[in-house]
């Protein structure tokens, strides 16, 4: 399958030719195919957030570069524009950028800019406003005066609006309630499973990733350290705990019980994979 | 654009520059400005950029950042030598249609760009040297007389405090959230005036929200920490005048005393 958008010897150096200068990522080759949904980790400062700033175009490589359907997305000041519609991209805490005087307005300011006539832009903030589960009311509302995880929904919802054929959140459950996690989840895997497009979903919870993802990449130092299926990459607990990064709990407990003797397998990152292989190993047991 | 801004920016290091008394730094600040605008010929800037590389070599804060800092004025600085440029009477030397650049004109508008370019200068070395902490710390020190006659001075210098501590945040926030409004394809690049007065819209209002809460939380977290103003507060970190303040001071003084004895030879 040809990628849709794909990343080529990225490199980026912050500040270069001053005291601060920093290579923030280093060496990234990475692409996307439709309908993927990968999820990123790394600790902070580990590049991702850099990486993902490149895809849309918001950051310029210093070398390297960033292809959209195969076109160089810098190839002039318009095609960067225009890639930002197709690759939408969530920040951390989004709602803080809320500006509109109703839900409504914020959600169209996407569209809008899209040039897009009135109605396909009423037609695309309902149908945004559907895929994270905004009820009728809420919309003429002013966005300042709901709850967090409202409002949360609302900025995803103005970037949905755009449809865009990769949606890039990073980390859109952070600070969020259990529940509201839950929800934000469920919406972004709703929108792909509609819509097929690829979605990146930066996170520093193993569980989300190990739970929704179907392929994780792993950020060290501005590189790439792992990237392949869930199963594959929690394979290497040891060397992800090494570099300072989290697993999933189940991954976590097994690798406790490896380390105490007992037999288990490496492809163990889901609560039912541990049981099912716990429970293996007490059948096996009981066989002697 | 944003990373320009250099105002307030603190250089940390362990030079003598940095080591210095912040009372000592502002008013060595006020001693050279006076030096400056004192300056007449040639000996006279000769001296005080002397002093202003000496300065600069002392603090070891690479110059490339002093002139760095120099970018957001430059606009200022050509419109002070045009003006300066065009509008002196004196011999002419080039007549263009209806303006002429006279000699006069044209030593003025040097004076006055090297004036504004020792001025930044110097004022950046005290912001670069000093942190913005022990900068506040010093000029609540060197207006505390002014207690006497009811000026809020501790209020005043802690309102700078963190006027100066929220610069970097704000900076920061803003380009956040430039990106934010440009990845749903905000434009704050083209247009004409008034489009992109209109484009700014969505980087200002979330940007006033934030600073609201920011302000809000900020006094909370002071409130519950039982903060009430200046009287019977201690400091962490105590400003000491040292002999090297003295000397400095006196340095500062000679170049002043230099300054004006060179005037009125007219040097």
């Amino acid at each position: 399958m040809t990628p849709i958008v794909r990343a080529e010897a990225l490199r980026h150096v912050y500040s270069a030719g001053t005291p601060f200068e920093k290579v923030a990522i280093d060496g990234i080759d990475l692409s996307l195919t439709a309908g993927q949904l990968v999820g990123v980790i790394g600790h902070t400062g580990s590049g991702k957030s850099t990486f993902i700033q490149h895809l849309n175009g918001l950051l310029k490589p210093t070398s390297g570069a960033v292809y959209f359907e195969e076109q160089d997305i810098h190839r002039s000041k318009e095609a960067t524009r225009d890639v930002r519609f197709s690759v939408g991209l969530v920040f951390q805490y989004p709602e803080y950028q809320l500006f509109e005087e109703t839900v409504y307005k914020d959600i169209a300011f996407g569209p809008k800019n899209m040039k897009l006539s009135e109605s396909e832009v009423d037609a695309r903030v309902k149908e945004a406003a559907h895929f994270v589960g905004l009820p009728d009311e809420l919309m003429e509302l002013s966005p300042l005066e709901l709850s967090g995880g409202q409002k949360r929904r609302i900025a995803i919802a103005g970037v949905i609006a755009m449809r865009p054929k990769v949606l890039i959140l990073d980390e859109p459950t952070a600070g969020l309630d259990p529940g509201g996690c839950r929800d934000i989840l469920q919406n972004i895997l709703d929108y792909r499973s509609e819509t097929g497009s690829a979605v990146l979903i930066v996170t520093h919870n193993m569980d989300d990733a190990a739970r929704i993802a179907d392929r994780l990449v792993v950020f060290n130092h501005g590189h790439i350290a792992f990237d392949g299926t869930p199963e594959a990459v929690f394979s290497h607990t040891k060397e992800l705990m090494d570099i300072g990064l989290d697993v999933p709990q189940s991954a976590r407990i097994a690798q406790a019980l490896r380390e105490r003797g007992v037999a288990l397998p490496d492809s163990i990152y889901t609560p039912d994979q541990l049981f099912a292989a716990v429970q293996a190993l007490r059948k096996g047991a009981g066989a002697c | 654009m944003l990373k320009d801004i250099t105002l307030g920016q603190f250089f940390p290091g362990d030079s003598i520059a940095h080591r210095l008394d912040a009372r000592c730094k502002l008013l060595l600040v006020v001693v050279y400005i006076a030096a400056l605008f004192t300056a007449k010929g040639v000996v006279g800037y000769g001296l005080v950029i002397l002093a202003t590389v000496a300065m600069v070599a002392v603090s070891r804060i690479p110059p490339k950042a002093l002139f760095r800092g120099l970018k957001p004025v430059v606009v200022i600085i050509v419109f002070t030598a045009v003006l300066n440029m065009f509008f002196t009477t004196g011999t002419p030397l080039v007549k263009l249609g209806p303006v002429t650049i006279t000699q006069e004109g044209l030593i003025r508008a040097g004076a006055m760009v090297l004036r504004i370019m020792l001025l930044i200068c110097g004022t950046f070395l005290l912001t670069y040297t000093t942190s913005p902490i022990a900068l506040t710390d010093g000029m609540e020190r060197l207006f505390n007389p002014l207690k006497k006659i009811k000026v809020p001075v501790h209020e005043m210098s802690m309102m700078m405090s963190m006027a100066l501590r929220f610069i970097p945040t704000l900076i920061e926030e803003t380009d956040k959230i430039m990106s934010a409004q440009k990845a749903r394809g905000a434009d704050f690049e083209t247009g004409n005036l008034f489009q992109r007065a209109k484009a700014l819209l969505p980087l200002l209002v979330p940007l006033f929200v934030s600073a609201f809460r920011r302000a809000d939380d900020l006094a909370i977290a002071m409130e519950s920490r039982c903060y009430h103003g200046g009287d019977g507060r201690t400091r962490m970190k105590q400003l000491k005048w040292k002999t090297r303040d003295t000397i400095a001071m006196l340095l500062g003084l000679a170049l002043l005393a230099a300054v004006i004895g060179l005037r009125r030879f007219g040097l």
